[in-house]
């Protein structure tokens, strides 16, 4: 019988719709790799008890001859920053232990509505600040490649439970890369929409002009699927768009046919640097396959991409220490039990709650909006934002799509990284700019490297509102590699043998 | 160099509401000065005829009906809290003894 956990989303959604297999059986097969592998791996944080009992209602609904949505009964991973009423939502934090949400972020009740099953909610660093889901309270994830290296950050826990097999789907948020870099390390495809065109509604903000929901998961048309049911407008999120979207499904079954290719203009970025030999050299060899299906790739400019990181770590840390004071030991999480007033008891809870990066990043985004700092710090890196946008513009005015490699490295050791955080803010280099300007990014797998044997990453950027366009490219590319490697790459990671959980 | 010193990480600390251990204190004033040294340089192209941007995407303000939404029971809002007395959030006092 065919291990139900190697199956796409898509393949698995045909048999659930013909009857050959059920969602319980699916779920039920999924929930054993959980247990088998994810002592080692540690991409959940909690399993869903409620998993099976949910895959049995819509196996009945089914048997009932009910018209059910395209993935109904395929189970689904969900981000630990998103918020769920059955199932504790801490964003990696230990001052959120045991939140019970009084209600669903909206990606997740329409992930429900669609007939999906949460298995459970996945690690990712302490409110998704971070590169390598190290700075979880919780324990880091593992990539399932190399148990002793990161699975990237802030979603390592969602790209680590597709990579390892533990589930076809997952949702990630996205604030400088946390989608798109754990993809590239683990051999996944991850998304970054157009800034609004998923609801934010029920996502623990981080910092609210760059935060975007996205789909993570094995390939480029599960990825459309996943998006065409979370994406669109939400009344409950003010910043979502009220824009028309196209199937983004339909867009990666209609590049897989690689037409999209033929005069293709995609453009490479003079200016984005630092990336290793290895990366590098698989990024180089994508491009040349783009180019001998009939792609036309040109060099371009975009001088203040440069600046895009500094700018981030104002931006950013600014946003986060406004959005982190509801944190406040009053109405919802930990407290402190100290004597004094409650501004006491308020400054013990969040020394102990917070971690060592959640507060350097509070500290920093204070110091950037002090009086006498502001226009300094704060007003310039709104200034390269600008700056950066009319980057995007300008390139945009050339070329269809920009390609860039996802990360400047294969995935590095645990630890490695972990006392250096201007080491690990360099991870999000090729990331940043997309969520500085609002434009979408998708990050498949290019290859491994020839240096370590470890997934590589190669990201595609479109104008706003053009995410169609990104599923059609990268569909096209992956149908490409896929047919050159003779498999999807995930078959060559190593098999994870005991790590019960 | 930047002038982030102890007494300033401190400070920031205080208004941040986050209580600091004197270890903190000394690390995050180490790495605070290297981070604020290398984000310094958006200061080399921010130049004056350049407009600040604060959100990617142009919005306008988003309004609605002024009617009840969906709203939280007392139950639901209570929920979470640390302390509560079954109808209000229960805190230590507001103010201290000097004040």
């Amino acid at each position: 019988m065919t291990d139900l956990t190697r199956l796409t989303a898509s393949d698995l959604a045909s048999k659930l719709a013909s009857g050959e297999v059920s969602s319980a059986e699916a779920t039920d097969a999924h929930l054993a790799r959980i247990r088998d592998v994810d002592g080692d791996v540690h991409a959940f944080l909690h399993v869903n008890d409620g998993a099976v009992a949910a895959a049995e209602a819509i196996d009945r609904r089914r048997a009932a001859g009910e018209h059910l949505h395209e993935l109904a009964g395929v189970p689904l991973a969900v981000k630990d920053v998103l918020v769920t009423t059955d199932m504790p939502s801490t964003a990696g934090s230990k001052i959120l232990q045991g939140y019970m949400s009084p209600y669903d972020a909206t990606v997740v009740a329409r992930s429900r509505a669609a007939g999906l099953v949460p298995l459970g909610k996945t690690n990712m660093d302490e409110f998704a600040m971070g590169s390598s889901t190290e700075h979880s309270a919780y324990g880091p994830t593992r990539n399932p490649w190399d148990l002793d290296r990161i699975p990237g950050g802030s979603g390592g826990g969602s790209a680590a439970a597709v990579a390892a097999f533990e589930a076809p789907l997952a949702l990630g948020s996205d604030t400088g890369g946390s989608i798109r870099q754990p993809a590239h390390v683990t051999g996944t495809v991850g998304v970054k929409p157009t800034y609004g065109a998923v609801s934010r509604y029920g996502s623990i903000a981080l910092a609210s002009s760059l935060d975007q929901v996205g789909p993570v998961t094995r390939t480029v048309l599960d990825a459309g699927l996943l998006h065409d049911v979370i994406g669109g407008h939400d009344p409950h999120d003010a910043t979502s768009l009220d824009t028309p979207w196209p199937s983004f499904a339909a867009a990666a079954r209609e590049g897989a046919t690689g037409e999209v290719l033929k005069g293709l203009k995609v453009g490479l970025v003079r200016e984005l640097r630092g990336f290793s030999d290895a990366v590098d050299a698989s990024f180089r060899a994508a491009v040349a396959k783009l180019e001998a299906a009939g792609a036309e790739v040109v060099e371009i400019s975009a001088p203040h991409f440069e600046y895009a990181t500094a700018a981030y770590y104002l931006i950013l840390p600014a946003e986060a220490s406004s959005n982190l004071a509801k944190f406040d030991s009053v109405r919802f999480g930990m407290r402190a039990d100290v004597a004094g007033t409650v501004e006491d008891v308020m400054s013990a809870t969040r020394g102990a709650g917070f971690g060592p990066e959640v507060k350097r990043r509070i500290i920093l985004g204070t110091y950037a909006l002090s009086a006498g700092y502001y226009d300094a710090y704060y007003g310039s890196a709104q200034k390269v934002r600008t700056l950066i946008q009319q980057d995007f513009a300008g390139a945009f005015g050339e070329v269809d799509v920009i390609a860039t490699p996802a990360a400047p490295t294969t995935a590095f050791k645990l630890g490695e990284k972990l006392d250096d955080p201007l080491a690990m803010y360099a991870n999000d280099l090729a990331t940043i700019p997309a969520n500085l300007a609002g434009v979408p990014g998708i990050s498949i797998p290019s290859g491994l490297s020839a240096e370590d044997g470890l997934p590589v990453g190669i990201q595609f950027l479109a104008p706003a509102y053009e995410d169609a366009r990104l599923y059609r490219v990268s569909a096209a590319l992956e149908a490409l590699l896929v047919d050159e490697w003779g498999g999807p790459l995930l078959d060559r990671a190593p098999a994870l043998n005991g790590g019960a959980r | 160099m930047s002038e982030i010193t102890p007494d300033l990480v401190r400070h920031l600390g205080a208004l941040s509401r986050i209580q600091l251990s004197d270890d903190e204190v000394t690390t995050f004033t180490g790495e605070l000065d290297a981070i604020v040294s290398s984000i310094a340089q958006v200061s080399e192209v921010a130049t004056s005829d350049v407009a600040a941007t604060s959100h990617p995407i142009p919005l306008v303000n988003v309004f609605r009906d002024d009617v009840p939404g969906d709203m939280l029971t007392l139950e639901q809002t209570l929920q979470n809290a640390p302390d509560s007395d079954g109808s209000r959030f229960r805190v230590t006092a507001i103010l201290g003894e000097e004040q």
